[in-house]
């Protein structure tokens, strides 16, 4: 295509001024909330409860001191005995007329939605690719049935399922354990990624992996080699759902973790600061409780992007 | 020795029988066409040959070995498929290469370079190799399929209709490439098309197909001229056969004969009635027919003619003169005429 040819869906100058300006406004909109949020896990303890709210406020990075430590109020006699501070946040605690006195639980339940985040994304994605490559391609006694009752499982809303696995879940002892909230968030996530995946292997010809084996490739290696990275697009689309799911997912991780396998969401509302919730915290921990979840797609986006180019002869 | 074979070889897929009964020998540096329509079993037959179909009944050898029960990738064979044999993830390059990686065959980096290279320049996408194949044009494409089956030397090649997507331009090039490709390497090929023109320039020998069977084997020439039954007349020719009554073209024929086949070229047409221009008296055998149009193709021009409530089509000089309705006199060269039995069958 040369660049003097005019394209039909190039607009005027004008009507991309339009546009643009409806998509800023509409963005602008969408995004006050989390605009918000980050906003108040820099405000200080005062600044988050003002009213009228704070648009304009002098940040702290308070809130972040306060989601990872614990503190205790000291009289200021006993802290004036102490000497200087060591650090920038030992000195920001003092200011309120605290001392740190440890590490906050954060840290470990952050780690504990990475663990099961990823793991469950991971393990639905594996095994969902393997079962849609097979319902794709393999004749399968029952297939349909088999399909409709794995979509099935997705059916019964979690309340209904919650007292039978919370049940379960003690008797087998995979209460408050990494592996069990894998195992749940796995199975929740099959059921999608088994129907999703199905799809896109379903629209890769044949051809491609029937070529390969006359080629002298064995089946295993032709679905390696030629269906796998055919499939990049469906398996990203899909590690996203599941783990947007997974990592969100507040019901379960509520009733079935207490401790050692609690993730952050049950965890960060209830970050209780002097007098009540400390918002500051609550608001650090969910800005950084966004941020994987954003960098994994952001990174993702282009294997979305670039779309499913099915065929390189046209159908 | 034969270097593949078809030995009473049958498919069925449920109720379908793609492929029937089919027994087809193809010797060693033979180019042979299966020429049918759309449904005939073309593809069925080399997906048999290939092993992507194991026959319901019969066997099917390679290079003199039975093969019925052996997987696609112990048969050396190469498939051009119809459509999407390309890796759309790959590079031309890759794509070429790609049959050379396969795990049992065990080649050498370099050698597969040079291998990969030497093809290109025959198919001449030598300056493409390093482009996504999606980038390709479709006369680019489809000699990258045909590429990929040449990279590996195997004992037979299977293409299935590999220029139907193309334009008529390229078509023909490609066409009379492919031919010098075969005869310069001595390949064998089996080659299916529905297009009679790429079986006649391509073939050695071509098959006719319909609805699962084999109807006639033999040299392009062989087919057309004797072709075994009806179908197999229809196929080849253009325009079409033309199928009449004998008794309306005023023919001598065998007994049991129900229909007569002419051949466009062996009908005579001159201007005029039949019974006025025999002055002589001799009998000419001659049938009164009306000009309906003619089409001048270049090369030639077809005259459509009605005789006897029937349209035929005869092929006239380039310079011939036929007012559209003025009444010809029609008569078949002699012994030009084939007979066809009440069942197809030529007599
Ligand atoms: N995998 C299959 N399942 C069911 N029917 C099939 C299958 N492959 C081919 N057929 C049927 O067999 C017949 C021959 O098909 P095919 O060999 O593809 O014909 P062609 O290549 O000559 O167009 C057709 O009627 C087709 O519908
Ligand atoms: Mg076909």
């Amino acid at each position: 295509m040369s660049s003097a040819a005019v394209r039909v869906t190039d607009t005027s100058p004008r009507g991309k001024m339009i546009a643009g300006t409806l998509v800023i406004a509409y963005a602008l909109l969408t995004m006050i909330p989390l605009v918000w949020i980050v906003a108040t896990s820099f405000k200080s303890p005062p600044d988050s409860i003002s009213y009228p709210p704070k648009v304009l406020f002098e940040p702290t990075l308070e809130g972040y001191v306060n989601l990872f430590t614990t503190r205790s109020r000291q009289t200021p006699e006993y802290i004036d005995s102490l000497g200087p501070p060591a650090t920038w946040y030992d000195s920001l605690v003092r200011e309120r007329n605290m001392v740190i006195t440890g590490e906050s639980r954060f840290a470990g339940r952050y780690m504990n939605s990475v663990i099961i985040g990823f793991g469950s994304t991971f393990l639905a994605v594996f095994l969902g690719t393997l079962a849609a490559y097979a319902f794709s391609r393999f004749r399968i006694p029952l297939r349909d049935d088999l399909l409709f009752f794995i979509l099935s499982t997705r059916m019964m809303p979690p309340v209904a399922v919650a007292i039978p696995i919370y049940l379960m879940y003690r008797g087998l002892g995979l209460s408050d354990t990494h592996l069990g909230m894998i195992l749940l968030y796995t199975a929740v996530n099959l059921s999608l990624s088994v129907w999703l995946l199905k799809g896109f292997v379903d629209e890769i010809p044949r051809e491609y992996e029937e070529a390969a084996v006359v080629d002298g490739y064995t089946r295993f290696q032709a679905f390696i080699k030629v269906v796998l990275p055919q499939m990049r697009a469906g398996i990203a689309a899909t590690a996203i759902f599941c783990l947007i799911f997974s990592w969100n997912e507040y019901a379960f991780a509520l009733l079935l973790t207490s401790g050692t396998a609690q993730t952050a969401p049950p965890f960060i509302p209830i970050i209780i600061g002097e007098g009540g919730l400390d918002w500051p915290a609550v608001a650090a921990g969910t800005t950084l409780f966004l941020v994987p979840v954003v960098v994994f797609t952001v990174l993702l986006r282009r294997q979305l992007l670039r779309g499913i180019t099915f065929g390189a002869v046209r159908r | 020795m034969s270097a593949a074979a078809l030995i009473g070889a049958t498919k069925r897929f449920g109720d379908t029988t793609a492929v029937d009964a089919m027994s087809l020998e193809v010797a060693d540096g033979e180019f042979v066409v299966l020429l049918g329509p759309t449904g005939a079993g073309k593809t069925t037959t080399l997906r048999l040959f290939a092993g992507l179909e194991r026959p319901d009944h019969g066997r099917v050898t390679i290079g003199g070995a039975d093969v019925t029960a052996t997987g696609p990738a112990e048969r050396d064979v190469a498939f051009v498929f119809q459509q999407y044999s390309l890796y759309p993830h790959l590079t031309v390059y890759e794509n070429l290469a790609f049959p050379l990686k396969a795990p049992g065959r065990r080649m050498g980096a370099a050698a597969i370079r040079r291998r990969v290279t030497e093809i290109a320049e025959l198919l001449r996408i030598a300056p493409k190799l390093k482009n996504r194949v999606t980038a390709l044009s479709g006369g680019e494409m489809q000699r990258v399929s045909i590429g990929r089956a040449l990279v590996r030397e195997p004992s037979l090649f299977l293409m299935d209709e590999p220029l139907s997507s193309l334009d008529a331009k390229l078509r023909e090039d490609l066409r009379v490439e492919l031919k010098r490709i075969q005869r310069d390497l001595g390949a064998t090929i089996v080659y299916v098309t529905h297009d009679q023109l790429e079986a006649m320039t391509l073939a050695d020998r071509i098959g006719v197909l319909s609805a699962g069977r084999l109807i006639q084997v033999d040299t392009p020439r062989a087919v057309y001229e004797t072709p075994a039954d009806i179908t197999a007349a229809q196929r080849l020719g253009s325009p079409q056969i033309n199928l009449v009554p004998p008794a309306a073209m005023a023919l001598d024929c065998p007994a049991g004969a129900a229909t007569a086949g002419v051949r466009p070229e062996d009908i005579i047409l001159v201007p005029g009635r039949a019974d006025t221009r025999d002055v002589t008296g001799g009998a000419t055998g001659g049938v009164t027919g009306a000009v309906l149009a003619v089409e001048h193709f270049g090369v030639e021009t077809v005259a459509l003619v009605e005789i006897a409530g029937r349209q035929v089509h005869a092929l006239v000089g380039p310079r011939a003169d036929f007012a559209h309705g003025s009444p010809v006199a029609a008569t078949v060269r002699p012994g030009a005429a084939l007979f066809f039995d009440s069942s197809g069958v030529r007599l």
